[in-house]
């Protein structure tokens, strides 16, 4: 028999790998593009809806919807950014915050209007459900799907950005893009591509996180909290530091939660202060 | 400037003229919901309820013109209730108050409609105290201790357990919940081996379910605000191997609302709950009912929009009591002692204390012919909040 301490690790590591796939994609655009997009949620709350539609009206199953998630958030996060965040690249954080802000209500809104305000149910196919029995520990299938799926997508960001030809055009275009744009990289092309990509991302973590919390149109806010924390204890634009801070957030939380039920959740945010007074541009940030 | 002023002040008298004549015909009822915010669909679902009774009986009664102005708190806010409150009756003029979504909304409209000498009709929010805030609050929808303790006492007596754990989420609703169900099963003989309280805002249940499952209970008392939570701790609970089959696990009826046991699916079955209303509740009554709201809505109603129909049902009758008067004082007098069927069952307003007293019923979801759903198993008749004048 393994002691409690393991299972609390092992949900806390799942329930991190969720918010590590949520906020990776603000990560990036945040710390490469400098973009404060707070309607990333909001772009999270159109891959759950899709993954809802598709798997109840036309009876897709879980797995081919996830992709489908990640696509549907992508394209529509380019014509977002190609009609309204591409004008606001030089603008104040200011004037960035308050348009992406806005868009997150509308977004809202919008869900409220064709989903309606109730919670959607989603049906997950028999082999996530249920758990292994391990030494004496519960392992919850879908728990460690998500463990495998947050590996798969560090390991799959991290070749992309460091070992790619793409990848070295974003990080040029990041550090000098003046520079960049005299070797002639197209840096309009490769934000846009970049932005999908995140905004891709977080399509899929609201796809993935319904079977553990839900979804309804408050979704947009409700966790915009916690991948903003996840953010800004890993470090602005490292996709390492985004993994390392979503693992400590979701243990913390877990542990907090099982060892010190008085303090609940409010253990999270004890680790964000003493991070940020210990680094404060996060555990793996460069500025 | 001044002739500005002059002809803005002329406008102005223009038109109040008409209002204030038509004002004669008309009973105004204001309704404090939160509309928007994570509490929308609530707000939805009573307005529902409100919608549909006004379909059914006309918007007419007693002679006059029923009007609802509706306005929107976003949530749980006390001040916000209190200023849209005084809106409402200073410069709408409203005669009923009516709505609330959450508790601090009524709490925050409460002085005003005490102030004001205004009836003001609780359509859902559920702590004991609000109808003890003034003499011209009147609830139609639930208290939290009227089930829990209700809950408490079944399971000890009839539901077979002696040891429990109970689990509720961390303010008010959720303490009185604790307190009400531990007070009532302690009475009943019964041991409460162990509790928690989990925050509010809480997207992850795995580590509060393990803390339960460690300790081996023989039965669990569960309370979670309705919307995504049910759902999550439902699954939380299937994921540990915590099978309602052998272990009991006893909630209010949020926890295992149609949403929630949708969600949830087969691994619901068996789940028990103590509650007052159910879209699957047997009756005649309550058919037609789910049948109208259904063609109008496309969705089931719930405690929510039964709450809202209810409230309705009340205005309309104490109006035509009253003959169309209006005030506080001859529409609560008309309200207190009021006794009808709902389709809920049978229901009455105490006369003392303004409240409900409903019939409780014991559920158990079960599958029937390939639906999830709650199914009445017991029920508990003419139960008043038990908490009020208790010190």
């Amino acid at each position: 028999m393994l002691p409690p301490i393991f299972g609390v690790l092992f949900d806390g590591i799942a329930y991190g790998m969720l918010l590590f796939v949520l906020s990776v994609g603000l990560s990036v655009t945040l710390g490469l593009m400098n973009f404060v997009n707070l309607a990333h949620c909001a772009f999270a709350m159109l891959g759950g809806y899709t993954t809802v539609v598709l798997m109840q009206d036309l009876h897709w199953p879980f797995f081919a919807t996830l992709p489908a998630a990640f696509f549907i958030a992508a394209l529509a996060s380019i014509v977002v950014e190609r009609t309204l965040y591409r004008r606001l690249y030089r603008a104040s954080d200011l004037d960035q915050v308050l348009l992406t802000i806005g868009l997150a209500f509308i977004s809202v809104a919008i869900a409220a209007w064709f989903f309606t305000t109730q919670q959607q149910p989603v049906d997950m196919p028999a082999y996530l459900r249920g758990s292994y029995q391990f030494f004496g520990l519960n392992i919850g299938v879908y728990r460690l799907f998500l463990v495998a799926v947050g590996v798969a997508v560090t390991a799959m960001l991290i070749m992309t950005v460091e070992h790619t030809r793409f990848g070295a055009q974003v990080r040029a275009a990041v550090d000098n893009q003046r520079m960049a744009r005299g070797l002639g990289i197209d840096v309009d092309r490769t934000f846009a591509v970049t932005f999908a990509l995140g905004s891709g991302l977080a399509g899929l973590g609201g796809a993935l996180a319904i079977e553990i919390v839900g979804l309804d149109p408050s979704f947009a806010f409700t966790y915009l909290v916690y991948v903003l924390i996840v953010v800004s204890v890993g470090g602005l634009g490292s996709i390492l530091g985004s993994f390392a801070a979503a693992c400590l957030i979701g243990i913390s939380d877990v542990a907090g939660k099982y060892y010190l039920p008085e303090l609940g959740a409010f253990l999270i945010y004890l680790v964000m202060v003493a991070v940020l007074m210990w680094k404060p541009a996060g555990l793996f940030g460069r500025r | 400037m001044r002739h500005m002023m002059t002809a803005a002040a002329a406008l102005l008298a223009a038109a109040t003229l008409p209002v204030a004549a038509q004002a004669q015909g008309t009973v105004k009822i204001g309704v404090i919901s939160a509309y928007s915010g994570q509490f929308a669909d609530t707000a939805v679902q009573i307005d529902n309820g409100i919608k549909l009774y006004m379909k059914q009986h006309g918007d007419t009664v007693a002679g006059k013109k029923i009007e609802v102005i509706r306005k929107d708190t976003g949530g749980p806010n006390a001040d916000v209730a209190k200023r849209l409150a005084q809106e409402l009756v200073v410069r709408d003029g409203v005669d009923i108050l009516a709505g609330f979504t959450l508790t601090p909304e009524a709490l925050g409209a409460a002085g005003v409609a005490d102030e004001a000498k205004k009836l003001l009709v609780d359509m859902n929010a559920a702590t004991a105290i609000v109808t003890e805030k003034s003499p011209y609050i009147v609830r139609v929808s639930l208290t939290l201790p009227q089930i829990s303790e209700t809950a408490g006492t079944w399971l000890a007596t009839k539901g077979g357990a002696k040891k429990v754990y109970t689990m509720v989420s961390d303010f008010g609703p959720g303490i009185d919940a604790e307190t009400g169900f531990q007070r009532a099963f302690k009475a009943a003989g019964g041991e409460v081996i162990g509790s928690v309280r989990m925050p509010v805002a809480n997207p992850d249940f795995s580590a509060f379910v393990q803390r339960a499952k460690d300790l081996n209970p023989e039965s669990i008392f569960v309370f979670v605000p309705g919307g995504a939570q049910p759902a999550a701790i439902g699954k939380a609970f299937a994921e540990r191997g915590m099978d309602p089959a052998k272990i009991k696990i006893i909630s209010t009826g949020e926890a295992v609302d149609e949403q929630a046991v949708k969600a949830m699916g087969d691994v619901s079955i068996g789940r028990l709950s103590a509650w007052h209303y159910d879209y699957n509740h047997k009756s005649k009554l309550n058919d037609d009912f789910v049948k109208a709201f259904n063609a109008e809505f496309k969705r089931n109603p719930d405690f929510f929009a039964v709450g809202g129909y209810d409230g309705m049902h009340l205005i309309y009758e104490a109006l035509k009591k009253t003959g169309g008067k209006a005030d506080g004082d001859s529409l609560i007098a008309a309200a207190k002692g009021m006794k009808w069927e709902s389709p809920r069952g049978p229901i009455a307003i105490d006369p003392d204390t303004r409240d409900i007293v409903q019939n409780v019923y014991i559920r158990k979801v079960e599958k029937v012919g390939g639906a999830i759903v709650n199914v009445d198993i017991d029920k508990v008749e003419n139960v008043k909040d038990p908490t009020h004048g208790r010190k």
